[in-house]
Parts: structure tokens; sequence; C-alpha cells
């Protein structure tokens, strides 16, 4: 389940990135002088770190360090 | 002369990086040890050599010149994009590389290919597409290197004295630490450049009296749009999101995923990625946006003028005049201009180091060509059977030798403009064989006919667009010049600043062509043996 909201997080995010709600907008500036559009895709960039960290913690590959773990120790086990 | 001091000085601990890197080698000539530092790569060095060997000049001088010209909408179009798409192929494709290259001993990805596919010299149109796409990368890191040296010192280093200093820079530690050497001053160049980024930013601000100020005066100017994304156009946006591909299926770049030590490094990196491109590119497109309020620097001025210049009379330009003009407004120097006017001396020399180790990213291009032609020419014909594996390391460090020179020569002799539309050309052309990796790791049905066949169409799409842009001259900034059109619908037209396809960059058909080919032709031929297809999708594929 959680693995599946976290690609249902990437999907979306992929879709936010098409922000044309900002398109011919500057204003508000943040913080004064950051225009929204910019501060807008600043934060699509931290939002981009949280998914990726919930794709890392809950559809990471494991079974991909599995498979090596298992042919480094069979190749150890033919080199005896 | 003071800026030019600081970037010698750093050159040589670079250099002094890569002769470390070298005495720590195992000793043996191992080609594992010269082109993967042995798979033994650590997690921080593998995050910031990873995210250093993507920042190159293009990165850096490129997204502050064309914030420049182009306003915030840089930052969306290529950093915050490349934030998502970048680490995920990281995280789908990267990992399986690294798994598949660490139980069978894969060097390159044609190794690989030639593995799943069962295929000899399909294998080796892979290779030869994939190495001419790359080498105009390492060209204009010699010129970049050149233009860098020329500017920060005031002129007084010539331009092919500047360039020859940065070939041998970089030829030496490729030549002598290898993938080691490579990632450590990767390492060291991303910290340089992170950091100094920073300081960057507040003293260009705090010379320029506050950026709110700054702002505030250029959204009461003419080019207020610059605050805004109204320059580029939506369907350009949306397709911008496609060139990111490029990155997984650049052969330094998947190769870099080779050398980690553990699978488990990949996760930091993929977490991290995203924020090491807001902190570099934010800055660098902020400072390119706020260049145009900077109004004492007679070279800024020039620009701002022919770009009046090309805005208003271009339509009446002939196509030679257009594109003189459109140099002239070309604003890849301006981050090096601010920091000349604003920057105390000693700092332009660090920040000048900084741009210098963005400039030299082709350090780790230079030795996956050489890994490419030892691995996928060189052993593959049989290079290491007859004479070793010693003499296959040696051969890959001459190799380096030889295209530092070649790359050289014709940095000296070439316009600049040939090869910045080389590498347009080269990221759509990555970006289309990005489907070859998906199909050989994801897809059971998948056939080397279909790899061809997709690898064949990226080769034919980049030579067409780089024929018809070649040409169809540029129109002046405005509506675009439409070339072919069906019922209404514009089917091909030549914009200012390139190609559209239906409306969209050439890359979204490129890919999806691309990807379709492969199905299509994977479809209709013969696959491997299912022993093989065993082995890449072993029995949890098949529950």
């Amino acid at each position: 389940m959680k693995r599946t909201l976290a690609y249902i997080a990437v999907v979306v995010l992929y879709v936010l990135h098409q922000d044309i709600w900002f398109w011919r907008r500057a204003r508000p500036f943040v913080f004064g002088f950051i225009p929204v559009g910019l501060f807008y895709h600043a934060c699509f960039a931290v939002a981009a770190a949280l998914v990726l960290w919930m794709l890392v913690r809950y559809a990471w590959p494991a079974h991909l360090e599995d498979e090596v773990s298992l042919e480094v120790s069979n190749v150890e086990d033919e080199a005896r | 002369m003071i800026p030019a001091i600081v970037v010698f000085i750093y050159l040589a601990v670079v250099v002094y990086i890569g002769i470390f890197a070298f005495r720590r080698s195992s000793g043996k000539a191992k080609a594992e040890d010269y082109f993967l530092a042995n798979r033994s790569i650590g997690p921080f060095v593998f995050l910031l050599s990873l995210f250093g060997t993507n920042m190159t000049a293009f990165a850096i001088l490129g997204s502050s010149g064309h914030a420049f010209q182009n306003g915030i909408v840089t930052f969306g179009l290529m950093a915050s994009s490349s934030a998502l798409v970048i680490p995920l192929s990281i995280f789908f494709i990267g990992t399986r590389m690294w798994a598949l290259g660490k139980k069978y001993g894969f060097m390159t990805p044609v190794q690989m290919f030639r593995d799943r596919w069962e295929c000899g010299h399909i294998g080796t149109v892979i290779s030869i597409v994939q190495a001419v796409l790359l080498v105009p990368y390492i060209i204009i890191g010699i010129m970049g290197g050149g233009t860098t040296l020329n500017a920060i010192s005031g002129g007084l280093v010539p331009f092919w004295f500047g360039g020859a200093i940065v070939a041998l820079v970089v030829m030496s530690y490729v030549f002598f630490g290898g993938m080691r050497g490579t990632a450590w001053v990767n390492t060291f160049q991303t910290i340089l450049f992170l950091v100094f980024g920073a300081i960057a930013v507040i003293v260009i601000g705090s010379a320029m009296g506050g950026f709110s100020n700054a702002v505030a005066a250029l959204e009461k100017s003419p080019l207020a749009t610059l605050l805004t994304r109204e320059r580029i156009s939506p369907y350009y946006f949306f397709s911008y999101t496609f060139i990111p591909l490029s990155a997984i299926a650049f052969p330094h770049i998947i190769i870099f995923c080779l050398t980690a030590k553990k699978m488990a490094q990949f996760k930091k990196t993929v977490i991290f990625y995203p924020l090491c491109i807001m902190a570099i590119w934010l800055p660098c497109v902020f400072l390119g946006v706020m260049a145009n309020r900077v109004g004492d620097v007679p070279e800024i001025r020039a620009k701002q003028e022919a770009r009046r210049n090309l805005a208003q009379q271009g339509a009446q330009m002939t196509p030679e005049a257009r594109d003189e003009k459109r140099e002239q407004a070309a604003g890849d120097d301006v981050l090096l201009l601010m920091l000349k006017k604003y920057a105390p001396l000693w700092l332009a020399g660090i920040l000048g180091a900084g741009i210098m180790a963005a400039v030299m990213a082709s350090d780790s291009q230079i030795l996956a060509l050489s890994t490419m032609f030892t691995e996928d020419i060189f052993a593959f014909y049989g290079g290491r059977r007859r004479f070793g594996e010693a003499v296959q390391v040696q051969t890959g460090r001459i190799f380096v030798i030889v295209l530092t020179v070649f790359a050289y020569a014709i940095a000296l002799r070439a316009p600049e403009t040939i090869f910045e539309l080389a590498i347009q050309y080269a990221f759509s052309g990555f970006a289309a064989l990005s489907p070859l990796l998906v199909a050989a790791l994801f897809w059971r049905g998948s056939t080397k006919w279909g790899a061809l066949a997709a690898t064949l169409w990226t080769a034919l799409a980049v030579a067409a667009v780089a024929i018809f842009q070649y040409f169809v001259p540029a129109p002046a900034p405005g509506p675009s010049n439409i070339i072919w059109s069906m019922g209404g619908t514009e089917i091909l037209s030549r914009t200012p600043g390139g190609t559209a396809v239906l409306g969209f960059m050439p890359v979204v058909p490129m890919v999806i062509i691309s990807a379709l080919l492969m199905i299509v032709v994977s479809k209709m031929t013969a696959k491997p043996h299912s022993a093989t297809i065993e082995k890449y999708f072993p029995a949890k594929s098949e529950a």
C-alpha cells in the first residue's frame, strides 16, 4: 500500500511540475525578492526530495541486494 | 592577476589529487581498478561525485546565461524537472545496473546489452552512437576552460594557452588516477562550487544594494516578463521534462553507477540529489536574471542592446546578421562579469576556481570514452585475450591522451557555437537512447533488433534536426517559421531557439518513436534464449 502511495506521489509531483497557474505572475515576492514562480519550483525540488525519500523507504529494490549477496557467496564457495 | 593565480593553485591541487589517487590504487594494472575504482566508492564521494559529474559548464554558465535571456523559467525548465527525473532514473535504472555489474562484472552498458540481447556487432553500433554524441562535450569543456582562464586573468592568459592548461590538467589526473582520481576531483569540485556559490549570492546581493530593490526595479522595467514564465510556452516547458531522461543514458553516468561499494549508497544519492540541484541552480538562475539590473558593466549593456536590436529589427535582418546579434546577446559569461564587478579579487579567484571546476567536468566523459573503447571494442574484439589486462589498461591510458589532444586540436580551430548546438542535440539523443536501458532491464520481450532500430532512429533523428536547423535559419524573436502544416495544425516549425514538432521540442517525438520502435520491432523478432531471459528476470519476476 505504502509502495503504491509512493508511486502515486511521483506521478502527482510530475503533474504539479506543469504549474500553469503562476505562468504570468511575478508577485508575491517571497522574502521580498523571490518571484512566486521561482519559489514554487524551489519548493518543488524540496518536495521531490521528500517523495524520493518515500520511494527509498517503501519501494527500495532490496531483492537486488539479496541476489548480489547470493551470487557473491556462490562465487566464493566455488573458489574454495 | 590574483584571481588567475588562485585558479592556478586550484589546478595544482586537482593534479595532486589525481596523483594521490594513483598512489592509492591497488598497484596491479587491473581494468576494474583503473576504470571503476574497484567498485569501492564510498557514500559521500558517490553522492557528490555523481552530482558533480552532471554539473557541466552548460549547467553553471549556461543556466545563468539562459536566465539572463529568458528569466526565472530557466529553473523550472532545467533544474526542477531534473530534480525529479534524474534521481528517479538513478533509483530505477542505476540500482539495477549496479547489481548486474556486481554479479556479472559489466563495466559498460554495452557489455550488459550484448549479454542481455545476445548480440555482438549491434553492441558496437550502440557504443559508436554513444561515443559520437559524447565527444562534443569534451571539446566544449576545453573551450570553456580556455575562455574562463582568459576572462579571469583579464586577457593575460590567451585562449589557446588556457585551453592547453585545462586539457593537460584533466588529462593528467584521468591518466594517473582513473576513476578514483576523477571521483575525488569531482567531489572536491562539487564542494567548492556548493560553498562558494552561496558566498557569490551574498556578496553580489549586498554589492547591488540588496535584491529587493533590484527585483522591484526590474518589475517596473520593460524586462518585467523575466520575473514570470511568459517567454516560454507551456508546451516547450512540458517538452523539457524529457531532457533529463538523457542523464542515465550518458555513458559516464551509468558507468559511475557501477562504482558504488554497496547498493545502499544509492539511497542518500537519490534523496539528496534534488537538494544539491536546488543549491547550485537557484543562485545561478537568480543571478542570471539579476544581471539585467547591472547597468554599469559595458559588456552586459552591449548584450542588452543586441537583444533589443534583435527584438525590434530582427525580422528585417539577414539570417547571418541575426545569428551575429544572437551571439552578442548570449549571456553565458554574465556570472563571470558580475563576479569581476562585485567580488573582491581574492573571492573572484576562488569563485573562478569554482567555475573552472564546473567547466572541467569533461574528465568523467574522457574516462567513460576510454572505458568504452577498451571494453566494448578492444576487449570485445580479442585485445584482452591476446595481450592481457595490463596492456588493456595501458591502452585505456593512451586513449585518454589521444582523445584529449584530438579534442584540444579541434577546440582551437572550430567555432564554439557548432559544439554548443551539438550538445543541444546530444541531450535529445541520449534521452532517445534511454528506452534501451528501460527495455533491457524491465521487459523480458525486448530484442537486439528492437535495440538496433531505436539506436539507428536516434542517430537519424539527431542528424535530421541538425541538418534542418543548419539549412533553415532561425527566425527573429516572435512567431515561428512554419515549414509544414496540415489542416491548420503546425507539424514542423523553426523557432527562434530551435525546432518544434507539433509545438513540442524534438526530444518528445524522438523518445516516443524510439520507445515505439523498441516495442514494435521486438514483438516482430526472435527473443534471446530462455536461459538468458531467466538470468535477467529470475523467479521473483515470474511470480
